[in-house]
């Protein structure tokens, strides 16, 4: 659709995660290091779902449509609990990283905090799964058409990217709920978390009327921001200092 | 999950209309239609001009808009709010006003013509009305009251389409399929309801034939040599048109022996082996080309026995000329050849030429023999080419034909033997059934078809008895073979006693049409090529359909071996040679055996007829059959701009191919790019805030460090 829908598209898709990755992660060397890490084993996980898809594709009968329909289904969900697996793993990985990184450390305590960490590799997560799910479309969104010429809904690209979007900002609050309830071993945290993962799937699922699963997927991620932001030290209190400590700067100044 | 790309594919694939395997971007292919009938016109240069069509290198894109009526035309080239539009054109209005008005637009991106015989007018030629007129004998020098088409006007139906410059791409067309998907898109989306605009999204169309070459065959070949020259990876931009005469004689002629031949006296017996249209390799040329074709070759089969047995004086030298749509580029290489002792005759060994011109639409009227009037005014040709008409009219005395000669002021019409005429005044005539203007309306067009000659068969036959059917355009080609025969024979010093003994075969000639106009791959044609040829893929030179005559750019560029020459050489093989039994490698190799001389003939493998519960047994003929080659002299010589000879170069292009899509408008495009913009200065300014104040917002309940003192 040309250079002006590839470049808006972009935008919304990464705007958030470029302006989180430049302002949040890129001075801290740890933290990039986390992130990359966090995106690599947020590929593992799809590697090996889309590998017991692939073979469950290749095994089945292709004419069979709603057989393939099933799989497709049966792949998503795989996937979902893969990723969760993963996510499990790496949080594992990063506890012990940090006893070791606090042996190594000048002063007794770790340069990271777990809750950083979370936030760090929920960002990774989400950096990698918009990646997938985007720059496909967007290297079609190059070109002079637009999607419709069989009968489907013209906003199909402005519509990925803001799934993409939400996908991102998810997968970020995810990161800090999921930590969080593994360190206070709190599982229904970590099976709510699961949970509204397989909802933003089988959200994504509906097709033809894509725009329609926008309103509860951007619902979603916004009850999962306010979640995360008080589950990672966030509170009423420090919202209200912090509207008056700026009451109180603009008033002295 | 949207993570999944490849999920992704599988969930845009199932609801897609088609089911192919391959998931290369199924975005792509929930968005293009790939249209892969479709034949585009491409770009050809001569000396000082280029023609033909050309898009931009990133294809030209447009909205779609079909052409029924005027009204629809003020809107594409006024009053329409979405410009640039591609154009589809009726087949009705595809004519000169139209396309002209369209080219001087800058509102067309293209144009995509339906080729459909409804609709089609009375009367369609591309060409020229004056063929090759600077390239004949009359000029300046030599009858220039004649020339350019003063006295008549050979093709008065021609409205010069075919050497326009187009600025767009121009394609056609061709399968009704595909046509419809494209109406059907049109009809969906660009219909205007109730006299307004119609509403975004509009399917559009694009379409790439991005030409190498620009402005003359001198730019073109320059820059040519340059890269040669200069660069490490060469890119050739245009190549010239070129193929293979076909040739053979009645008495063998030595092939090694170059130059004029000792004793030898020959007339010759020519015609045209090509055609042309304005779409590219798109020339059906029935009327144009294979009238002739099939008039020679059955005169040729008719004649052969009989020279054997009783054999005429002279030798009689039958020619198939290629190339001669495009300023005569085999008969002037063969003339070249001939000046320059490089061929296996020379112009002293002439003694007559005669020429089979359009033969096909005579019916019922008489044939006409076209002379020279200015080499006429050398008695001793006039009183040559006197006799030959006399001769000519006395062997149609016997048949139910009656020829005769136009006004001794006319000039000749565009033929090969006009490039003769300009080395030596040499006694000829050339055979047509018009007297003065073709009575061809469809000359050089893709409406030269089967139709346009009456070759039509009765409903319920079986393709093998459409080949044996004998319809009354063979019985009357027949007719005029047997003819040329006769006169040929006469004309060659042959006895006159012997003349009830030719006689055409109406079998052979209906065969002939068959193959020539209806289908290539029949079961006859089959049995005359070579095994190598008829088994083959795709590409093979028997694909289904007729054979097009468009002359191209010999085996070397484009494809396999041009089709035409190929199998005018076989047949010739089949109807003048003789079955010799030597092995497939002593075919291939006849020079190691004392008894075969390759310097007199040619040897060919072939096929074999093939029944239907048996598979063909392959043999060696041998035959005196050859091709020459038909480049023009201008190549050799290095003269790119040659005003003498034909410097028609054909360009060279990358890809070319057509889809359609929908496009948004722009206002879409626009709110998507602001939208962009804004969510990204959005969430840096939010981010840059929130981590700013991340002591503040986070601080409760901090954590505490897991050792304590």
């Amino acid at each position: 659709m040309t250079l002006a829908v590839f470049f808006g598209c972009a935008f919304i898709a990464f705007g958030p995660a470029f302006a989180l990755f430049v302002f949040t992660i890129a001075r801290d060397p740890l933290r990039v290091i986390i992130l990359i890490a966090g995106a690599f084993f947020w590929l593992l996980s799809l590697l090996l779902s889309s590998l017991v898809w692939f073979i469950a594709i290749k095994a089945s009968n292709s004419q069979d449509l709603t057989l393939q329909k099933g799989l497709l289904i049966f792949g998503v969900f795989f996937s979902v609990l893969l990723q969760e697996v993963f996510r499990f793993a790496y949080y594992r990985l990063l506890r012990k990283a940090t006893e070791g990184l606090a042996a190594i450390s000048d002063d007794d305590g770790s340069a990271i905090s777990v809750r950083q960490m979370a936030y760090v590799a929920g960002l990774g997560f989400g950096i990698m799964s918009g990646a997938f799910s985007m720059i496909n479309i967007l290297s079609d969104s190059l070109g002079p058409g637009t999607v419709g010429i069989f009968g489907d809904s013209q906003y199909y690209f402005i519509t990925a990217a803001l799934m993409t979007l939400a996908l991102t900002l998810l997968h970020t609050f995810w990161g800090v709920v999921f930590f969080e309830g593994c360190e206070k071993s709190q599982w229904w945290v970590i099976a709510a978390v699961v949970s509204l993962h397989l909802l933003f799937a089988g959200l994504s699922l509906l097709n033809p009327l894509y725009e329609g699963s926008l309103p509860p997927v951007y619902f979603i991620t916004l009850t999962m921001g306010i979640w995360a932001f008080f589950s990672s030290g966030g509170s009423l209190h420090s919202l209200s200092a912090l509207c008056t400590r700026r009451k109180a700067e603009g008033e002295s100044s | 999950m949207k993570d999944l790309i490849s999920i992704n594919c599988v969930k845009l694939l199932i609801p897609a209309l088609f089911y192919t395997c391959v998931c290369s971007s199924s975005v792509e292919q929930k968005i293009y239609v790939e249209l892969n009938q479709t034949v585009p016109c491409v770009r050809l240069l001569n000396a000082t001009h280029q023609i033909g069509c050309q898009s931009s290198m990133s294809g030209d894109t447009g909205v779609l808009h079909v052409l029924e009526t005027e009204s629809d035309l003020d809107w594409i080239l006024s009053s329409g709010p979405h410009p640039p539009y591609m154009v589809i054109l009726e087949t009705s209005f595809f004519n000169r006003s139209v396309m002209m008005r369209m080219k001087n637009s800058s509102r067309v991106a293209g144009v995509a013509v339906i080729v459909s015989k409804t609709g089609l007018a009375d009367n369609f030629s591309p060409h020229t009305t004056c063929p090759n007129q600077n390239t004949g004998v009359y000029s300046e020098n030599y009858g220039p009251d004649l020339a350019n088409c003063n006295v008549t006007v050979w093709n008065p139906f021609g409205n010069g389409l075919s050497y326009e410059d187009f600025a767009f791409p121009v394609f056609a067309l061709k399968d009704e399929n595909q046509t419809q998907v494209i109406r059907k898109c049109y009809e969906d989306h660009n219909q205007r309801v109730n006299g307004s605009a119609p509403q975004y999204p509009l399917c559009a169309m694009q379409l790439f034939s991005h030409m190498h070459a620009v402005t003359d065959t001198v730019t073109c070949m320059r820059r040519t040599d340059l890269q040669n020259r200069f660069s490490i990876n060469p890119e050739v931009l245009c190549d010239p048109l070129s193929d293979f005469n076909v040739w053979t004689s009645t008495r063998p002629l030595n092939n090694s022996a170059k130059g004029h031949a000792a004793d030898e006296s020959v007339v010759i017996a020519a015609t045209r082996l090509d055609g042309r249209s304005f779409f590219w390799e798109q020339a059906p040329a029935a009327e144009g080309t294979v009238s002739g074709i099939v008039t020679l070759l059955a005169a040729i089969q008719a004649l052969y026995p009989v020279t054997q047995e009783a054999p005429p004086t002279r030798n009689i030298f039958f020619s198939f000329f290629q190339g001669e749509a495009f300023d005569y580029i085999g008969s002037s290489k063969m003339v070249y050849d001939m000046k320059r002792n490089d061929f296996v005759i020379d112009l002293d060994n002439v003694h007559s030429m005669l020429e089979i011109g359009q033969v096909g639409l005579h019916s019922g009227r008489s044939l006409w023999m076209h002379s020279d009037p200015i080499s006429r005014q050398n008695n001793s040709v006039d009183t040559e080419v006197s006799e030959m008409m006399d001769r000519m009219r006395s062997a149609a005395a016997g048949l139910k034909l009656t020829v005769d000669h136009p006004s001794v002021s006319q000039p000749l019409p565009p033929s090969s033997f006009q490039r003769f005429l300009r080395e030596r005044q040499i006694p000829g005539l050339v055979l047509t059934d018009h007297n003065t203007s073709f009575i061809n309306r469809y000359y050089e067009s893709m409406y030269d078809d089967a139709e346009n000659l009456n070759v039509t068969y009765p409903p319920g036959l079986t393709p093998d008895e459409q080949l044996v059917y004998e319809t009354d355009a063979a019985k009357s080609l027949a007719e005029v073979a047997t003819l040329v025969a006769r006169s040929l024979y006469v004309q060659a010093g042959g006895n006159e006693s012997n003349l009830n003994n030719i006689t055409a075969d109406p079998k052979t000639v209906a065969q002939l049409l068959y193959g020539f106009v209806i289908q290539k791959n029949n079961s006859w044609f089959r049995s005359l090529l070579p095994p190598e040829v008829t088994k083959k893929g795709v590409n093979s030179i028997l694909s289904s359909g007729p054979p097009q005559f468009y002359i191209g750019l010999g085996p070397r560029v484009h494809g396999p071996a041009h089709s035409v020459t190929r199998f005018v050489q076989y047949i010739l093989a089949n109807l003048t040679g003789s079955v010799t039994n030597l092995t497939e490698s002593q075919c291939q190799n006849p020079s190691e055996l004392s008894t075969e001389n390759k310097d007199l003939f040619s040897y060919f493998w072939v096929s074999g007829p093939a029944s239907v519960n048996s598979t063909s047994e392959p043999f060696c003929v041998r035959a005196s059959v050859r091709l020459s080659k038909a480049v023009s002299p201008a190549f050799e010589l290095l003269e790119y701009g040659s005003r003498n000879y034909s410097t028609w170069t054909e360009s060279r292009w990358k890809s070319i191919r057509a889809r359609i899509f929908l496009v948004a408008s722009r206002e879409l495009e626009m709110l998507t790019l602001g939208v962009g913009v804004a969510v990204l200065l959005l969430s840096l300014l939010v981010t840059y805030f929130i981590s700013s104040k991340a002591e503040l917002l986070f601080s409760s309940a901090r954590e505490t460090p897991t050792t304590t003192y």
